[in-house]
């Protein structure tokens, strides 16, 4: 079956060995072929082009052409081409636009049949500005209303002069009457008619004249003149070609190619001119059955979409030596969420191995603690080889906070934390959305209180806990604080540990009502310790109210609110 | 950075050039081959001495990665590194009998061939026991990867080391010439690193690893740098300042994204823990040649002597650069 009814134009700037394997591809199934070269290519270079391809009747060269990205000359030389192209070969009722750096994935046969089904209709993406989301470097409708005579890549700071000029002057140019600014990709293919009627419109000249001064024509001329001309308009391109976030396409490597099999398009862009394996495979087909699947681009989208995804925004929490955010940039330090308990296993009897057994999250003694990381089971390591050492801790805990967090990724992380800590990871955990602190006040008294140190120490070493606490919940309740913060006082969380217990329970995803509490520790004569506390000239404010005689605490009263800073 | 700032670091950048061009006078040209440079040919530059055992694999799996042409610098072996080297088209080779540690660790030597043939090239940076990975690296070639870097605009490329090493003792599995020795070594650590921010030339200050948790444990702030930007594209007016941790100008250093997204990168794995090293850390320290008075060598020597295990439970075992990507190690960036 022969292909004759398409027309290839083919714009060639580098790689002319592969133009040329794919020029003879396309001849070989009677597939007239107009090379543009690149007038920046040496003449010498060409000549060797052209003679290479000299005896193939199919093949004719246009007049050549500078072309620059993002200016006319594109334009020009896909109407040079198209032009040629159609005068030469009358039996050809579609132009198929491609580069040199395409490949198509589909025999000719396929492209030619599929179009045969579809004789009027037109590809050409083609959008209004207002409704494309793809542009870079914020310029949509002034595209068309200002002159860009300097080149954006060799003088982007006249470039950029001379449109601030514009703006701030208010010029503004006519869009000639009767064209509506349409945009999209750059490779397309029209039909006989349509493509003679851009030609040869009698007002080409004007129009021309026009774009010749727009940014960018060739992704707006023949979709803006199609848009007049095309009695039926496809609006999309069938050359697979994909962008990243600079605006600059992605480029097909060997290790795509059974992707590209899979997508079932006419013509994929751009490939690596040095990847033997895609142009071996696509470019000697055997006799294969024709298909006439539609073209299914979803499966490339999503991987490109991705990659475009990790460049701008990537895996929160990561920091490695691509990827250093500032505080500033990102929403939260970590990767994932985590609980920080600051007293909670100084009240209760053994309150971690209660925790890890009701929630199955992995929970840690005290990480920060000054002789060594307190790990889960008493082990020395963790996951990604981080090890409880405190010296390689301290010297960066910010490090040693966030790798804990992504190397356990998936697996909910609670450790405690208290005055008796280091305290260098307080402002981390305050700013970090992730961290979900609980704090009772004052509870670090109960070792004290339960110790039989000299009392003379426990006073300083109560003095100086206090002081440590005081501050961090200054920290917490600030107004920048980001971690999601609750905060009891001892008394008032002795006074009913069932309602705040169950409410952590809750966020740790156990939604089941508690039925196991954790065992308080015996608190009698706390009271009278604190007195003995008062009464050496230190005050112990944290905890709140605990009365001398010991059975106050069941006294009823109105069991108050947690509070709740942020959550 | 003020107008201040700038200048300091472009009067640095003079002087290490400078230097680069007097200490070029301790360089001996064995074998020059550098006219079979091509325009496009990615090259590779490497300072050794007394590596012949590793250089049959090196060579293999730098030639099969696409680097067309090495410039290697012989520090005075008494191998049989020269002898072994000569006679190859693609390696051009100087020799250097001055200090090793006066050269600045070689980065002088390097820097003068860099600027006399590196010139507009991709040039790789690498030592011996150094092997460079990067995304898809298994199924494109180096010039897949600089051909992306120039169409990006990049210059410089990130590749941090990662130290393998064996499981079991270093002296258990003797390593022999050809093999590739992530054979042997080929357990890592996959996330116990701190960054921090390097002020002064902008570049991120990598530290951690297994040499940090067994050999530097009490000492974190010596423990070695492992960021390195080992690839650039190469302009007569860089220069390395210390190893290939940091370039001037500055610009070359900002391989990393701050505002939140991940820019590409590679790894460096780093087989130095072999067998080969108890030998080369006795000879390493009694030459003192190496950075802040051999530190690192001194602290090997002490611990070699009670054959450390590097190894724990928590080891990763090194599959391929896809691996390292899911562990947060390397990133693909926008390069799909």
């Amino acid at each position: 079956m022969s292909a004759a009814s398409v027309g290839i134009v083919m714009l060639v700037h580098t790689a002319l060995e592969r133009a040329e394997q794919v020029a003879r591809h396309w001849t070989a199934a009677d597939c007239p072929v107009v090379l543009h070269v690149d007038k920046n290519v040496d003449e010498a270079v060409f000549q060797r082009f052209r003679q290479s391809l000299a005896s193939d009747p199919l093949v004719r060269f246009c007049t050549r052409h500078r072309c620059e990205w993002g200016t006319w000359g594109i334009v020009a030389a896909s109407q040079s081409a198209a032009t040629l192209l159609l005068q030469d070969f009358a039996e050809v009722r579609h132009v198929y636009l491609s580069s040199g750096s395409c490949l198509p994935l589909r025999p000719a046969e396929e492209l030619a049949a599929y179009l045969e089904a579809r004789p009027q209709t037109d590809f050409i993406e083609s959008a209004t500005t207002a409704d494309v989301p793809w542009i870079v470097g914020g310029l949509d409708v002034e595209r068309f209303t200002l002159r860009f005579p300097f080149s954006w890549k060799r003088h982007r700071y006249l470039f950029d002069r001379y449109v601030d000029l514009q703006r701030r002057l208010g010029m503004r140019r006519r869009i000639p009457a009767g064209l509506v600014p349409h945009m999209g990709s750059q490779w397309w293919c029209l039909t006989r008619q349509t493509l003679t009627a851009i030609l040869q419109d009698r007002e080409r000249a004007r129009y021309d004249r026009y774009f010749q001064k727009v940014w960018i024509p060739d992704e707006s001329y023949f979709q803006t003149l199609a848009r007049k001309h095309s009695s039926r308009i496809e609006s999309r391109s069938l050359t697979l070609s994909k962008f990243d976030f600079q605006g600059k396409p992605h480029v097909f490597y060997d290790d795509h190619l059974q992707l590209l099999r899979r997508s079932d398009c006419f013509v994929a862009r751009k490939i690596w001119p040095r990847a033997d394996r895609l142009y071996q495979a696509f470019l000697t087909d055997g006799a294969r059955a024709l298909t006439r699947t539609e073209p299914n681009p979803g499966k490339i989208d999503r991987i490109f979409a991705k990659a475009v995804e990790r460049r701008t925004r990537s895996r929160p929490g990561l920091y490695m030596q691509s990827r250093f955010p500032s505080r500033w940039s990102v929403k939260s330090v970590t990767s994932n969420r985590y609980s920080v308990f600051q007293g909670f296993s100084e009240l209760f009897e053994d309150f971690e191995t209660w925790l890890a057994q009701i929630t199955g999250a992995r929970v840690h003694g005290h990480l920060f603690a000054p002789k060594r990381a307190e790990l889960a089971q008493g082990s020395t390591m963790i996951n990604g080889a981080l090890t409880d050492c405190a010296k390689l801790r301290d010297y960066n805990s910010q490090s040693f906070l966030t790798n804990l967090i992504w190397n356990t990724r998936g697996e909910h992380q609670c450790f405690q934390f208290g005055p008796g800590d280091r305290q260098e990871i307080r402002a981390v955990l305050a700013s970090d959305p992730n961290a979900q602190i609980s704090v009772i006040s004052g509870a670090w008294a109960v070792p004290l209180f339960r110790s039989d140190r000299d009392f003379g120490d426990v006073r300083r070493e109560a003095a100086r806990l206090q002081q440590i606490e005081a501050s961090y919940l200054h920290t917490l309740r600030h107004r920048e604080t980001k971690a999601r913060v609750r905060i009891w006082s001892m008394a008032e969380f002795v006074e009913a540990p069932m309602e705040p217990l169950q409410s952590i329970l809750d966020e740790l995803g156990h939604l089941h009502p508690l039925s196991t509490p954790p065992a308080l520790v015996n608190l009698d004569g706390f009271g009278q310790f604190l007195q003995n506390l008062k009464n050496q000239g230190m005050h112990p404010h944290l905890m709140g109210d605990f009365p001398v005689e010991q059975g106050g605490l069941d006294r009823a009263k109105p069991p108050r609110k947690p509070y709740l800073v942020r959550r | 950075m003020g107008l201040w700032d700038s200048y300091r670091m472009r009067v640095r950048r003079k002087r290490r050039l400078v230097r680069a061009l007097r200490k070029s006078a301790e360089l001996s040209c064995l074998q020059d081959n550098t006219r079979a440079i091509q325009p496009s040919d990615v090259l590779l530059v490497c300072t050794m001495r007394n590596e012949q055992i590793r250089l049959p694999y090196f060579l293999e799996y730098y030639r099969k990665l696409g680097i067309n042409h090495f410039l290697f610098v012989d520090n005075d072996s008494d191998d049989d590194t020269v002898a072994y080297l000569q006679g190859m088209d693609d390696v051009s080779l100087w020799q250097a009998k001055a200090s090793y540690r006066r050269a600045h660790y070689g980065v002088d030597w390097m820097n003068y061939l860099k600027r006399k043939y590196a010139h507009g090239h991709w040039v790789l940076v690498v030592d011996p026991d150094e092997l460079f990975i990067y995304p898809f690296c298994d199924t494109r070639p180096i010039q897949a990867l600089t051909d992306w870097l120039d169409s990006s605009a990049i210059r410089s490329f990130s590749a941090m080391l990662i130290d393998t090493y064996p499981k079991g003792r270093l002296s258990e599995t003797p390593y022999h010439a050809g093999q590739n020795p992530l054979e042997i070594a080929n357990w890592f650590d996959s996330g116990n690193y701190t960054i921090s921010k390097n002020p002064m030339y902008g570049n991120l200050w990598i530290q951690g690893g297994p040499r940090a948790r067994v050999f530097f444990a009490d000492a974190p702030r010596n423990a070695p740098a492992l960021n390195k930007i080992p690839l650039v594209k190469w302009d007569r007016r860089y220069a390395y300042v210390s190893s290939t941790h940091a370039l001037l100008p500055r610009g070359l250093n900002q391989v990393y994204e701050t505002d939140g997204g991940e820019k590409a990168s590679g790894a460096l794995l780093h087989t130095k823990f072999l067998d080969t090293l108890g030998i080369k850390a006795q000879e390493e320290l009694a030459r003192s040649e190496h950075y802040a008075n051999s530190r690192e060598y001194k602290a090997y020597a002490k611990a070699l002597e009670q054959q450390p295990e590097l190894w724990c439970k928590w080891s990763e075992k090194y599959i391929n650069w896809r691996q390292l990507e899911i562990l947060g190690l390397m990133s693909k960036g926008n390069w799909a």
